[in-house]
């Protein structure tokens, strides 16, 4: 029997090691695509400087990408490690695009990576960019793929139950590559990439500018960030995924959550833009509502319903009974398979066996549960509100910040006189960590708001685990914490000493520091 | 032709070619980052050895990510088992890997002496423990690993990392490692000149006799010592199976069965100790490319050698012998495999392809002049 404590201990460990992991992951999509575009332009221009930058920046992306694929090795087999019974379970559905990922996306852009640094002297001028672009092509189809499984975790298309292996079995390949989630959520978290790459880019910049170092470097890369960044920071907000959460029951329940959505009220509804969720009375003290808002966004309509979060725990009620009636069948088809009367019983409620099995937590045999134990495997079902409430509030703030770097940036760059905004430099440095925030955060609302659920409504987070024990997932967690803190600890000394020596430390003999003939790496 | 049955044969196949593909081409990644601490007598050597392979390890190890994929998609049982089984080994191994993307990108980014020798030392290291831990793998695989499957399909497993080192996985140790630092080797003496070469012939000299004593000692224990599995019930290998409706035997000898039924396969074993032990004469007449197919030979040879014996089982079960999972009865859906194995038919060859190219562009011997002009660009 799987102890919650082994439960609790692998969610954190899977926290920690894909927080880490996309720590590096969206500066990794940014900045590929901003490589190309600085490459491009050393094409067609055929000036030197584009050329400089784009070693430049390709240097800080080679150390990023490094701590990239050290910590996604981890990811790709971690559900096996961790998770044995969610990879039996769904193996057959999510297994598939994350094969197609490696031969389709990972194999380009770790076969193209070296050639991006090595293959400069080898290769003409157009070889070369088109190294860079299917280098950023990789990183992204990457992404598209990953987004791909994970939505199918968030919004289950196209897969049935089977209970002769006892699994759940794809039955439509497009469907879960055309599932609405993964469309919304690719362009959001690559849009989010492209956001980092940008801040990056333009809070370095912004620094050089405000040393007075390598002027000109400085701000060609701060332009290119800021109409890239403009560009990007639109389509996170104007496309924010938000609008993917009308779709699917656990979605649908997110968006509750996050919008402390206590009551279902009558369409549009409002937003409530700041308050303070109180779990116990299902209110929000202090709120400050906005009216119709949150219904204008959500389902880009003014008379569709929102559900709240007393519509959804009645609806749960429902689904627990009739999964209770579908395991029991199950039982008796796995004893019998030839017994037309369980087949068809079952057949009629395996929709919602996934929320029989939500009760195994409280009973192993489920079909004997409590009043009061189905009472708590609906108090389990809808996530935690405060949690969601502020994760989401602290991404959007970043959002706003950022715009506004964005939007001012690229504004005084058109009067051609950012570099003299001495405020605007410092605000783009000291907003660097910005996107970082963001990005976790967002993290944080898509997959803790997800519970109790690994692959929504289907099976149970307590059930997908390994048959591990505390001491094997205690010695683990820490291994990758040491390990991961140490290499990212040496990561970062790194970082900080080539962004010190910016364009110096391509030893051209054209900048700064080679100027003044001091500092040597 | 792509009925359920022919399907599983198929991707039973694609298998054990990604597990080729991925010892070919780390392989020598793996057997270089071993010789690196011997072979290498001052900074610029140790440069140039990093250097034959920096610009294309890391596709080199995409191989093993997609065999992960590959094996999550096509095979989900065998992956949650397997991989929750040796939880200790994975993580070795994953550990051990984590040293190589930053020790290549990180190491001479500083000229500091301590600090290129700590990452040397971490290449090192994460060249041999992969190397280790996989043969070792090989060699629990063929013994058969302790996990138990009930009726929900979850899998318990009894055992932990120290388990693993029984005798016959630890002389599979042996043997992989081995073969490892010939084909390092061969590698290296392809991409360098002077005395890197000289000291890499030598090491493929007694490294490719080594590797053949080895293999033909892990044939002989396979044949007399160890227990070879065998289906004794009738199996429908046209349905959506489920690994617990089969009986199965275990015996001494058993893994040699399937060589009198294809006789066919015979050839593998007698391909890997012809072409190991040819590669050395290759390489003394400076025919490295030659040599490298050879040892690339020996490398697939072994493996299908180790596969072939065991088909149709991926993972026998030393606990309770009718969960070991077959082809028949640990594959993914009839839909899933079409749908797979359509996108490795499209996207397989155009990996090769680029992968070639990426090759042929960076072709030519790394010499330590050329390490010293690139101070700041290469590894």
């Amino acid at each position: 029997m799987i102890t919650n404590e082994v439960v609790d201990l692998s969610r954190m460990q899977f926290a920690i090691t894909a927080m880490y992991h996309f720590l590096f992951v969206p500066l990794t999509l940014g900045l590929s695509f901003i490589l190309a575009i600085m490459e491009s332009l050393y094409v067609m221009t055929n000036k030197q400087i584009y050329k400089d930058m784009t070693r430049f920046w390709g240097k800080l992306f080679g150390i990023n990408f490094a701590m990239g694929v050290t910590t996604g090795l981890t990811m790709e087999f971690q559900f096996g490690t961790n998770w044995a019974y969610y990879s039996h379970y769904v193996g057959d559905i999510f297994g598939v695009p994350l094969a197609i990922e490696g031969m389709m996306a990972f194999f380009l852009e770790s076969t193209f990576v070296g050639l991006f640094f090595f293959g400069w002297d080898r290769m003409s001028k157009m070889q070369h960019l088109s190294t860079t672009w299917l280098l950023a092509l990789g990183t992204n189809l990457s992404a598209l793929w990953i987004l791909i499984a994970n939505a199918w975790m968030q919004n289950p298309v196209g897969a049935e139950f089977n209970y002769n292996t006892m699994r759940m079995e794809l039955t439509s390949f497009s469907e879960i590559f055309f599932n609405p989630v993964a469309q919304v959520k690719f362009v959001h978290t690559v849009a989010a990439g492209y956001v980092t790459g940008s801040m990056f880019v333009l809070g370095i910049s912004a620094f050089y500018l405000l040393k007075n170092q390598d002027v000109p470097f400085a701000r060609r890369s701060f332009r290119i960030a800021s109409g890239f960044g403009l560009a990007a920071i639109l389509s996170v907000i104007v496309l924010g995924d938000e609008s993917g959460y009308t779709v699917g029951e656990v979605q649908r329940a997110k968006l509750a959550a996050i919008e402390a959505e206590w009551e279902t009220e009558e369409a549009p509804a409002s937003f409530t833009l700041i308050g303070f969720p109180n779990e116990e009375t299902r209110k929000t003290d202090y709120a400050v509502t906005i009216p119709y808002l949150l219904g204008l966004i959500a389902t880009r309509s003014i008379d569709e319903k929102i559900d709240g979060l007393d519509t959804i725990r009645e609806r749960k009620r429902h689904r627990i009974e009739n999964g209770m009636i579908a395991y029991e069948n199950l039982q008796i088809l796995r004893e019998d398979k030839t017994n037309d009367v369980a087949k068809a019983i079952f057949e009629q409620h395996k929709k919602d066996l996934g929320h029989g099995l939500l009760l195994k937590k409280y009973t192993e045999n489920v079909v004997d549960a409590t009043p009061a134990q189905i009472e708590s495997a609906i108090k389990d079902s809808i996530p935690k509100v405060a949690p969601m409430f502020w994760t989401f509030r602290g991404m959007v703030f970043c959002g706003v910040l950022m715009l506004f770097i964005f939007v001012a940036s690229f504004y005084f760059n058109v009067k051609r006189d950012a570099h003299n905004q001495r405020w605007l430099l410092k605000m783009a440095f000291w907003g660097i960590p910005l996107p970082w925030i963001a990005s976790e955060l967002g993290w944080v609302v898509a997959e803790y708001g997800r519970q109790p659920w690994t692959i929504a409504n289907i099976l149970p987070t307590h059930l997908s685990t390994s048959s591990l024990s505390s001491g094997q997932l205690m010695g683990s967690i820490t291994g990758f914490v040491v390990m991961y803190t140490a290499l990212l600890i040496i990561e970062l000394f790194l970082m900080v000493k080539y962004i010190r020596l910016g364009a110096s430390s391509l030893h051209t003999g054209n900048y700064h520091f080679e100027k003044q003939g001091a500092g040597h790496v | 032709m792509f009925d359920y049955e022919s399907l599983r044969i198929i991707w039973w196949a694609i298998l054990v070619f990604l597990i080729c593909g991925f010892a070919v081409m780390d392989g020598f990644d793996f057997g270089i980052a071993i010789l690196l601490p011997f072979l290498g007598k001052t900074d610029d050597e140790r440069r140039v050895m990093l250097n034959t392979v920096g610009p294309t390890w890391e596709g080199n190890q995409t191989w093993l990510v997609t065999l992960g994929g590959i094996t999550f998609g096509a095979w989900s049982i065998v992956y949650a088992v397997l991989f929750s089984g040796v939880y200790s080994g994975l993580l070795l191994l994953l550990f051990a890997l984590f040293l190589r993307p930053v020790g290549f990108d990180y190491r001479s980014k500083l000229a500091n002496p301590e600090w290129r020798s700590f990452w040397d030392w971490g290449l090192f290291v994460g060249g041999t423990v992969p190397a280790v831990v996989l043969s070792l793998a090989a060699g629990n695989l063929m013994v058969g690993l302790p996990f138990e499957l009930d009726a929900d399909m979850r899998s318990t497993y009894t055992g932990g990392l120290f388990d693993l080192f029984q005798l016959f996985p630890i002389l599979c140790v042996l043997v992989g490692v081995s073969l490892c630092v010939m084909h390092g080797a061969v590698y290296l003496h392809w991409k360098t000149e002077s005395f890197i070469a000289e000291r890499a012939q030598a090491v493929i000299r007694w490294s490719s006799i080594l590797f053949v004593m080895l293999f033909l000692l892990a044939g002989v224990w396979v044949a007399f010592g160890l227990d070879g599995y065998k289906i004794t019930s009738a199996i429908d290998t046209t349905i959506t199976a489920n690994p617990l409706h089969k009986t199965v035997e275990k015996s001494t000898g058993l893994w040699l069965a399937n060589y009198s039924i294809y006789p066919l396969l015979l050839l593998a074993p007698i391909m890997t100790v012809i072409s190991a032990l040819s590669a050395p004469f290759f390489t003394a007449k400076q025919h490295s490319a030659t040599a490298f197919v050879l040892s690339s030979l020996a490398m697939i040879g072994a493996i299908v050698t180790a596969g072939g014996s065991m088909f149709p089982f991926i993972l026998p079960s030393t606990l309770s012998i009718t969960s070991s999972l077959t082809i028949w009865d640990a594959s993914a859906s009839h839909y899933t495999m079409k749908m797979l194995l359509a996108a490795t038919i499209v996207f397989m060859p155009i990996v090769i392809l680029y992968t070639s190219w990426v090759y042929r562009i960076m072709r030519g011997k790394v010499t330590v002049e050329q390490v010293q002009a690139n101070e700041h660009t290469m590894y």
